[in-house]
C-alpha cells in the first residue's frame, strides 16, 4: 500500500524514463531463469530415465548375478527393493509430517498472533537459525544423543502399548530395539528438520490475514481462539497445505540424518520401534552407491527415479489442494 | 633407499641409475631419454598421480601420500576414498592410474583391463592387510574364546544370549550376563563385511548358512554406516557384538577366534601369518598376487578374520610418465618403510618382507615394461 502511495504522490510519469532496453532485458531474463528450471528439471529425468534404463529393461537375471544386494531367491528382486524403500520411505516421512505439522502451526500462530512482538521477533529467527543447521550435524545429533535419550521411552512404549501394531517389540527378544535406531527415531529427527521449514511459510501466511477479518472476529465477540478459527485458519488453508508439502518434500529426499539414524532392513512393517525394518531410498542409495558397480549404480539410480517420481506426485497433489482450495479461501 | 634416489635431490643419484634399473623416472621425454642419460632434474617426479577406491586404505594412504608428497613436493598424489566398485570401474575407464580394492579383480574386469593396459592386462598386489576384530560391549570383560560356528551362530540369531552354552563352554571362569545379544552390522555394502563373511562361510562347517557377500545377509540385528558407525553403535550399547577393522575397536571387548586348537586374538602379525598361510589365486601370470585367504588355516598365531587390500595396476602403462610415478610411488607403499608408516597410522599389518620385495620387483618390472 506505501509504495503505490509514494508512486502517486511524485507525479512524475513511471514511464519517462525510457526504459525500453531495461525492459527487455529484464523479462529475457526472467525468461531464461523461468527456463532454466524447466532445462535442469528435464536434464534430471533425462539423467535417471538414461542410467536406469539398463537396469530396468534387464530382466534381473544379470542384475542378480553383477549386483550382491539384489537377490531375486530371498524375494528381493530390483522392483521389490524399491517397493520396501518406497513403503520406508513414505511411512518415516509420514510419521514425521504427523509430528511437524501440528508443532509448527503452533509455533507459527505463537509468533503471528500470541507473543508480545519483541519475542516473536527473536524466535522466528531462532526457528529460521534451525533450517540452516545442515542435516549430517541433526544426524550426528541424532544418533549420539537425541537416541539414547528416547530409548527408554521406546521401551515403556513397547512394553505399555505393545498391543497397538505401531509399538509392537519384537517377538525373538520381546522388547523393543535396545539402541533405539528405529524408524520413530528417523521420523522425529526429521520432524526437527522440517519444523522450520513449515513454520516459516506458515507464519507468513498467517501474518497475511487481513486485519479487518480478525477485528470483525473479535468484534462479534470471539475469543481469540475462535478468531483464529474463524479469521486465520481458513484464509492460511492452502498456504498451510503448501507449507506441509514443502516439509514432506525434504522428509522425503533427506539422505544423511537417516542414513546415520536407522538400522536398515527391508520389509513391509509397521513396527516402527523395531530396527533393521526400514530404509529410505536416498538412504539406501548413499549406502550402497560406495561399492557398487557399474550396474549397480544403474540400479541405484532406478530408484533415484522411482523418489523423484513419488516427489513429482506430492508436488502435483499439493498444487492441486491449492487451487482447489484457494477459491474458497480468499488467498488469491 | 629407492626413495631417497626418487627424490632426486643427490646428483650423485644419476649414477646410481646405471645399477637400479627402474629408478630412472624419466618424466619428461618418455621415448627418447635412456636410463643412462638421466640428469637429477629428471629424477624429480612432479604433477598429479590420481588414484580411487576403497575406504579401508584411507588412513594408510593419507599417511603414504603424506610421506611420499615430503620426498617429491613436486608431486600431487590424490586418492579418492569412492569405494572398491568405484575405484576398480574408474581405473578400468583410464581416469585413475591405480585403484585401490578390498576385492580382486572379477573376471570381467580383466577383460576390459585389456581394453584400458593392453594385452597384459592389469594386476592386484597386496598392499594393505588388516585384521578384522569381532568386537562386543559386555561390563567387565574384554576378551572371549569363540570357535567360528559360533559367531556365526551368533550373527544369526542362532544364540541370542550371551549366558548361552555354545559361548560358557568355550569360555570356563568367565561370568556371562545373562542379557539379550543384539548384533551390530555394516548397513552399507563394504569390504569388511565381505571378508567377515567369507570367514563365516569358509570356517564355520555350515552353520553360515549364507555366501560371503558384501551386503549383509540376514534383516536380524542393528546396523551402522561405516566402520565408525558400528564402532559407535557398540560403544554405546551394552550386550552388543559387531565387527570391525581391529585398529578402530578401541575399549572395546574383542573374541579370541579359534585357529586350530589355540585361541588367537586380532594382531596385526595374526593377519600377516594368515596371509603368508594363504596361496596366491590370480588368474592373470606370476604377478597376479590375488590371494584367495585361508580362512581355516591351523597355523601358530594365524588370525584368519582378515582384510587383504589390493592395489590393481597394469602391467604396462603406454604413458611413461604415469608409470613412473605410479610405480614409484606404489614401490614406496609397499616397501617396509610405506608398511611401517601406514602400521603407524592405520594399525594395519605389514606384510612380510618377501612378499614386499616380490612387490617392489614387480613394480620394477612394470616401469621397465612401460619404457621409463
Amino acid at each position: 500500500m506505501t509504495i503505490t502511495d509514494k508512486r502517486e504522490t511524485q507525479e512524475v510519469p513511471l514511464t519517462a524514463h525510457s526504459g525500453s532496453f531495461a525492459n527487455s532485458a529484464f523479462t529475457g531474463l526472467s525468461t531464461f531463469a523461468a527456463s532454466l528450471i524447466l532445462v535442469l528439471l528435464a536434464a534430471v529425468a533425462a539423467f535417471l530415465i538414461t542410467e536406469a534404463w539398463p537396469a530396468l529393461t534387464d530382466g534381473g537375471a544379470v542384475l542378480a548375478e553383477k549386483v550382491q544386494w539384489i537377490k531375486p531367491e530371498d524375494g528381493e528382486s530390483l522392483i521389490q527393493v524399491i517397493g520396501y524403500l518406497v513403503f520406508g520411505t513414505v511411512l518415516i516421512s509420514t510419521i514425521a509430517l504427523l509430528i511437524a505439522t501440528p508443532l509448527s502451526i503452533g509455533i507459527a500462530l505463537f509468533i503471528s498472533h500470541y507473543a508480545p512482538r519483541r519475542l516473536a521477533a527473536g524466535l522466528g529467527y531462532l526457528i529460521d537459525l534451525l533450517a540452516a543447521i545442515p542435516s549430517v550435524v541433526y544426524g550426528l545429533w541424532g544418533a549420539i544423543v537425541l537416541i539414547p535419550v528416547l530409548q527408554p521411552f521406546y521401551q515403556w512404549l513397547g512394553s505399555t502399548f505393545g498391543w497397538i501394531p505401531l509399538f509392537t517389540p519384537n517377538p525373538l527378544t520381546g522388547e523393543v530395539s535396545p539402541t533405539g535406531r528405529v524408524a520413530l527415531s528417523a521420523s522425529i529427527v526429521l520432524a526437527i528438520m522440517i519444523i522450520p521449514i513449515i513454520t516459516a511459510v506458515t507464519r507468513e501466511v498467517f501474518l497475511q490475514t487481513p486485519k479487518l477479518h480478525e477485528e470483525a472476529a473479535l468484534a462479534m465477540g470471539a475469543t481469540r481462539w475462535e478468531m483464529i478459527r474463524m479469521a486465520v485458519f481458513p484464509f492460511g488453508r492452502s498456504g498451510m497445505i503448501g507449507a506441509t508439502m514443502l516439509g514432506l518434500g525434504r522428509a522425503l529426499g533427506e539422505t544423511m540424518a537417516v542414513y546415520m539414524i536407522l538400522s536398515v532392513g527391508l520389509s513391509y512393517s509397521f513396527n516402527i520401534l523395531q530396527s533393521g525394518e526400514h530404509n529410505t531410498i536416498a538412504s539406501y542409495i548413499a549406502g550402497q552407491f560406495p561399492e557398487a558397480n557399474s550396474y549397480g549404480v544403474s540400479a541405484l539410480i532406478a530408484m533415484g527415479l522411482a523418489l523423484f517420481i513419488i516427489t513429482l506426485l506430492v508436488n502435483m497433489l499439493a498444487r492441486w489442494i491449492v487451487s482447489r482450495r484457494s477459491e474458497f479461501s480468499g488467498a488469491n | 633407499m629407492n626413495i631417497a634416489l626418487r627424490s632426486g635431490a643427490v646428483a650423485s643419484a644419476a649414477a646410481l641409475t646405471l645399477l637400479l634399473s627402474a629408478c630412472t623416472a624419466s618424466n619428461e621425454n618418455t621415448a627418447t631419454t635412456s636410463a643412462t642419460s638421466d640428469t637429477p632434474a629428471s629424477m624429480t617426479l612432479s604433477g598429479e598421480l590420481n588414484g580411487a577406491g576403497a575406504s579401508t586404505q584411507q588412513v594408510a594412504m593419507e599417511a603414504w601420500r603424506a610421506k611420499f608428497q615430503t620426498a617429491n613436493p613436486d608431486l600431487t598424489i590424490n586418492y579418492d576414498p569412492v569405494g572398491s566398485g568405484g575405484g576398480r570401474t574408474a581405473f578400468l575407464d583410464g581416469s585413475v592410474a591405480w585403484a585401490g580394492s578390498d576385492a580382486a579383480l572379477a573376471e570381467d574386469e580383466y577383460a576390459s583391463a585389456v581394453t584400458r593396459c593392453g594385452a597384459d592386462g592389469a594386476i592386484n598386489l597386496p598392499v594393505y592387510v588388516s585384521p578384522v576384530a569381532v568386537a562386543f560391549n559386555l561390563d567387565g570383560i574384554d576378551s572371549l574364546n569363540m570357535d567360528a560356528s559360533t559367531i556365526a551362530m551368533i550373527f544369526d540369531g542362532k544364540i541370542t544370549n550371551w549366558n548361552d552354552p555354545a559361548i560358557a563352554d568355550q569360555n570356563s571362569g568367565v561370568a556371562l550376563p545373562d542379557a539379550a545379544i543384539t548384533i551390530v552390522h555394516r548397513s552399507d555394502e563394504s569390504g569388511t563385511t565381505k571378508n567377515f563373511t567369507d570367514y563365516l562361510a569358509k570356517a564355520s562347517d555350515g552353520a553360515w548358512p549364507y555366501d560371503a557377500s558384501g551386503d549383509w545377509a540376514n534383516d536380524l540385528g542393528e546396523s551402522g554406516q561405516g566402520t565408525s558407525g558400528v564402532v559407535q553403535i557398540l560403544t554405546s550399547t551394552t550386550g552388543t557384538v559387531g565387527y570391525a577393522d581391529e585398529s578402530q575397536v578401541g575399549g572395546l571387548g574383542v573374541v579370541s577366534v579359534k585357529v586350530g586348537d589355540s585361541y588367537n586374538a586380532p594382531s596385526a602379525e595374526g593377519a600377516a601369518i594368515a596371509l603368508e598361510a594363504s596361496t596366491p589365486a590370480g588368474i592373470n601370470g606370476d604377478n597376479d598376487l590375488a590371494y584367495k585367504i585361508d580362512r581355516t588355516t591351523t597355523a601358530a598365531g594365524a588370525y584368519p578374520v582378515m582384510l587383504a587390500s589390493y592395489v590393481i595396476v597394469c602391467q604396462k602403462y603406454d604413458d611413461a610418465e604415469e608409470a613412473g610415478k605410479v610405480t614409484s610411488f606404489l614401490e614406496y607403499v609397499a616397501s617396509q618403510d610405506g608398511q611401517a608408516a601406514g602400521a603407524a597410522a592405520a594399525g594395519s599389518a605389514p606384510i612380510s618382507s618377501e612378499l614386499s620385495d616380490k612387490i617392489v620387483s614387480i613394480l620394477e618390472g612394470i616401469a621397465t615394461a612401460s619404457g621409463v
